[in-house]
């Protein structure tokens, strides 16, 4: 923490000494990367170890969508029986949610770049932060095993009674998840003391990237909302093993009152989910558009709003629940104030390229499609907020679509696209900018296909969680089940796409895009120290003085 | 694939027949927002492509560098988009106060039983089915608990849908409009055959619904008949199936197993007799049968079945009959 009390005015940054020495290359071993401190490799591990929770719960997506290929009315004739389609779409959702969605950007971009953003060495607390990542080992090891051994087949919500007398591994999975938690309180208590007391010398508040922005706004749900999620399964287990009474009917305990602890905590973590991607996407519409952001206060408050907001809405997840009318009209009102400062945000990036020199390359591209698709699935919120609307479309395949246009057209597309754009710094490698492109197009043809029917489905009356439909809905079904094939393929596409990067990629400048944050200031990839001298703050968003070097293939700043 | 978009077996590209008073309201404000929704995407994206191909990165292009500060339209895009969004709100709380408010007097009341994985529907006149019929025109309300787990009441045609919480009881109405026949579903997540929970909803003329309530109180004389009868509507029927073609529920199936041997979770053999099926009926998980351990717990139907009752249940399981008796997979 000594880069604190470094002066203001530092010589500019002599970083040509240190460009041999990476932090890849910096030590050698299995017990270099076991037991680093350094929050880099920590960040690598985390995104190899969320990659292949990806693939994973990617697999799983799979094998519920061609299950559906046919209506299985009859179902002997089915793929899977009811009972292991179930198994399959509650490891799906759990996977997703617990092991990539929540840590994806947080965990491995957020680790790899909070620290280089504020130009410090590493997080506040190293230890911590390898700590937080065996907790998430540790804790996706339970909660895979205790799946995979006995099959889980409460949904990924465990709502009770069912997850009282399923006869499914419940107080493993609840148990994994408690650990998989604590992960994430340690990693959000790590980044709010980074930001709040290793910002270096000349970065207000305000002079901060709106990435951590983003991140800090999430480090405070992460810490706030996730010792609920704790208690909650903790009372699920107790409940089941001791049989307290308080979510069992038959015991006068109340069924709805899990469902309230429950999105207590699973409410605001979906904004755990999607404000690091709007964050990723405020990074990016502003570096490839070559031009300041647009309403840098407005973006910033809305993330704090979006963060606080967030915990008052978790009510409509039950509007048809039975709640006391009173209850369900506040939520459902509360739900449309969250509507706003998301709005905001996508005309702020819009503006963005206003003016602007758009490159199109592929982080540019993927932001783009997140737009489509965030703009898709913030609007298609609207008909869920809506109170009689939702007791149509409530629990239907439109908030399944609704959901995943959000979390997978938002989040993941979002993910990816920070991925691409900070790969070149990660790994030092650059890669086939065309290749690229071409995943990101088929990923956004392919989602589309796949989710666009799915409002219709929603609409018609489809019910979610339905291994076996009315042959009416089979056209749409069908539909949808081909775009999430190729949905797969263009991931596939953009997987192959890094990985080849790594073998045959030409070097990454220090500077590929024209970033005006300190990342893009330190050698790609960057030192174990990452700056060999503090380096000068400067607005994060001043693209006035970044030049194009030929010579280089990347940008430098002008002195 | 391409029919589906056009296909007639929907009313519209969007919905389900309107077939109650609450759809037209429903609809509405679903096509209004959809129009909105519209209104704020297309520009969205038309602005997106514009400036991606206006202000693209070329030879001899250098676009400003600067951030655009525009004091009021960065007002204008929020305030217009809160007002819109109060609008919606307010039009959403209006229809649901609608369905929520209590219904026209001299209403229909139905009771609903959710139990994994059936329907139960009882009529005023005692009468209990597993369809549900409601005379058309006439508020009808359904007065609806659950067995077990959660359940939820969904009849898309009727645009309503409200969960069924074990415990309470929770209700809703609707005003059918138009004879038919509709969908009926379970929309919360209620374990292995959730999918198959499903049910009719005949909305019946005045006459037709009287005929079918004097029609559905008798209880059939002949005793396999008898049986059957109560299979259907004491929630048997969701987990052991019944049927010739050997199909395996979530529990065991009937069909040829009367007088086998039947192999116990905690070894041995019992025979499937009256003994046995009463035994089971009334204690189920006394002698659970090997290959059913991890299924989910049958409910103790003491107090629910009366000896007739279970002596009819006996005499139906005994009538079915199969060549082959049904193996698990």
């Amino acid at each position: 923490m000594s880069v604190v009390t470094k002066p203001v005015t530092m010589p500019a940054p002599n970083l040509v000494a240190g460009e041999e020495d990476n932090y890849l290359t910096h030590s050698s071993g299995f017990l270099s990367w076991a037991l680093t401190l350094d929050h880099k490799r920590i960040g690598l591990m985390y995104l190899t170890c969320v990659m292949a929770s990806f693939a994973l719960g990617g697999i799983l997506a799979l094998l519920v969508r061609i299950h559906l290929w046919n209506p299985n009315l009859d179902p002997t004739q089915a793929l899977f029986s009811n009972k292991v389609y179930n198994q399959i779409f509650t490891l799906h959702g759990a996977v997703m949610v617990f092991l990539f969605i929540i840590p994806s950007i947080p965990a491995a971009l957020g680790n790899f770049l909070l620290p280089i953003m504020l130009g410090s060495k590493d997080v506040a607390f190293p230890r911590l932060n390898l700590g937080s990542f065996y907790l998430w080992v540790a804790g996706a090891l339970f909660f895979l095993f205790s799946m995979f051994a006995t099959g889980l087949d409460t949904g990924w919500t465990f709502y009770t009674p069912y997850s009282i007398e399923s006869q499914g591994p419940v107080v493993a999975a609840t148990m994994g998840v408690f650990v998989l938690g604590f992960s994430s309180i340690f990693t959000g208590l790590n980044f709010i003391v980074t930001i709040n007391t290793m910002r270096p010398p000349g970065m207000t508040w305000f002079r901060m990237p709106l990435f951590l922005w983003a991140i800090y706004s999430t480090a405070i749900i992460q810490v706030l909302a996730t010792p609920v999620l704790g208690i909650t399964m903790l009372l699920l287990a107790a409940e089941r093993i001791l049989g307290i009474g308080i979510f069992d009917a038959k015991m006068n305990g109340d069924p709805v009152a899990f469902q309230h602890f429950f999105w207590f905590y699973s409410h605001p973590a979906v904004y755990i989910m999607i404000l690091p991607a709007m964050g990723i996407i405020s990074e990016l519409m502003s570096v490839h558009s070559h031009k300041g952001i647009l309403g840098y206060r407005m973006i910033a408050y809305s993330s704090i709003a979006i963060a606080l907001f967030g915990f008052l809405v978790w009510g409509h997840h039950m509007f048809t629940s039975g709640m006391a009318d009173v209850t369900t009209i506040v939520f459902s009102a509360l739900t449309f104030t969250v509507s706003i400062p998301s709005a905001i945000k996508v005309f702020n990036w819009i503006g963005t390229m206003y003016q602007g020199t758009v490159s199109l390359n592929t982080p540019m591209v993927y932001a783009l499609a997140f737009i489509f698709l965030f703009t898709i699935g913030g609007l298609t919120g609207l008909f869920l907020g809506a109170l009689s609307t939702d007791m149509h479309l409530h629990a239907t395949y439109f908030v399944v679509a609704h959901f995943h246009y959000v979390m997978m057209g938002g989040t993941l597309v979002a993910f990816l696209g920070g991925l691409f754009h900070w790969w070149p710094k990660m790994t030092g490698k650059m890669f086939n900018d065309f290749a690229g492109i071409v995943s990101a197009a088929i990923v956004f043809v392919g989602f589309n296909l796949t989710f666009l029917p799915q409002f219709v489905l929603g609409t018609r009356g489809m019910p979610r969680r339905y291994a076996s439909y009315a042959l009416e809905f089979q056209d749409l079904h069908r539909l949808s089940t081909i775009g999430a094939v190729m949905l797969g393929t263009g991931l596939l596409v953009a997987a192959l796409t890094l990985l080849h990067s790594l073998f045959y990629g030409s070097k990454a400048p220090r500077n590929p895009w024209g970033g005006a944050t300190l990342e893009w200031e330190c050698s790609s990839p960057p030192p174990h120290d990452n700056f060999s001298s503090a380096p000068t703050v400067g607005d994060p968003y001043d693209f006035s003085n970044i030049e194009y070097d030929p010579k280089v293939g990347g940008y430098f700043k002008k002195k | 694939m391409i029919p589906a978009f056009f296909a007639d077996i929907n009313e519209s590209f969007w919905f389900p027949k309107q077939a109650s008073t609450f759809a037209k309201d429903v609809d509405f404000l679903y096509d209004a927002i959809l129009w909105i929704s519209i209104f704020f995407f297309v520009p969205i994206v038309a602005a997106m492509i514009y400036f991606s191909i206006k202000y693209r990165d070329r030879p001899g292009y250098k676009g400003s560098t600067e951030a655009i500060h525009n004091t009021t339209i960065e007002i204008l895009w929020s305030v217009i988009p809160t007002f819109i969004a109060g609008w919606i709100f307010w039009m959403g709380l209006v229809g649901y106060l609608d369905m929520q408010r209590p219904p026209p007097a001299g209403t229909e009341d139905i009771k609903v039983i959710a139990k994994r994985w059936n329907w139960n529907f009882k009529y005023k006149n005692g009468a209990e089915h597993p369809e549900l019929h409601v005379p058309v025109g006439k508020a009808a309300k359904m007065i609806m608990r659950s067995d077990d787990v959660l359940h939820s009441f969904y009849v898309p045609a009727f645009r309503i849908k409200r969960d069924i919480v074990p415990g309470r009881y929770n209700y809703t109405w609707f005003q059918p409009t138009i004879e038919g026949t509709y969908d009926l579903f379970c929309s919360e997540y209620c374990g292995d055959n959730h999918s198959t929970m499903n049910a009719k909803v005949f909305v019946d003329s005045e006459e037709k619904y009287a005929k079918f309530l004097a029609e559905a109180i008798k209880e059939p004389e002949d005793l396999v008949e008898r049986g059957k009868w109560l299979y259907e509507r004491k929630a048997c029927k969701g987990c052991h199936y019944a049927g010739k073609d050997g199909a395996q529920g979530p529990g065991p199936s009937y069909n040829g197993s009367w007088g086998k041997p039947v192999p116990l979770a905690v070894g041995g053999e019992v025979q499937f007799d009256e003994n046995y099926v009463s035994e089971s009926i009334l204690n189920p998980i006394a002698k659970a049968r090997k290959g059913y351990e991890n299924a989910s717990a049958m409910p103790s139907y003491k107090g629910q079945l009366k000896e007739e009752q279970i002596e009819a249940l006996i005499a139906f399981i005994k009538s079915l009959e199969s060549a082959t008796p049904p193996t698990k997979k």
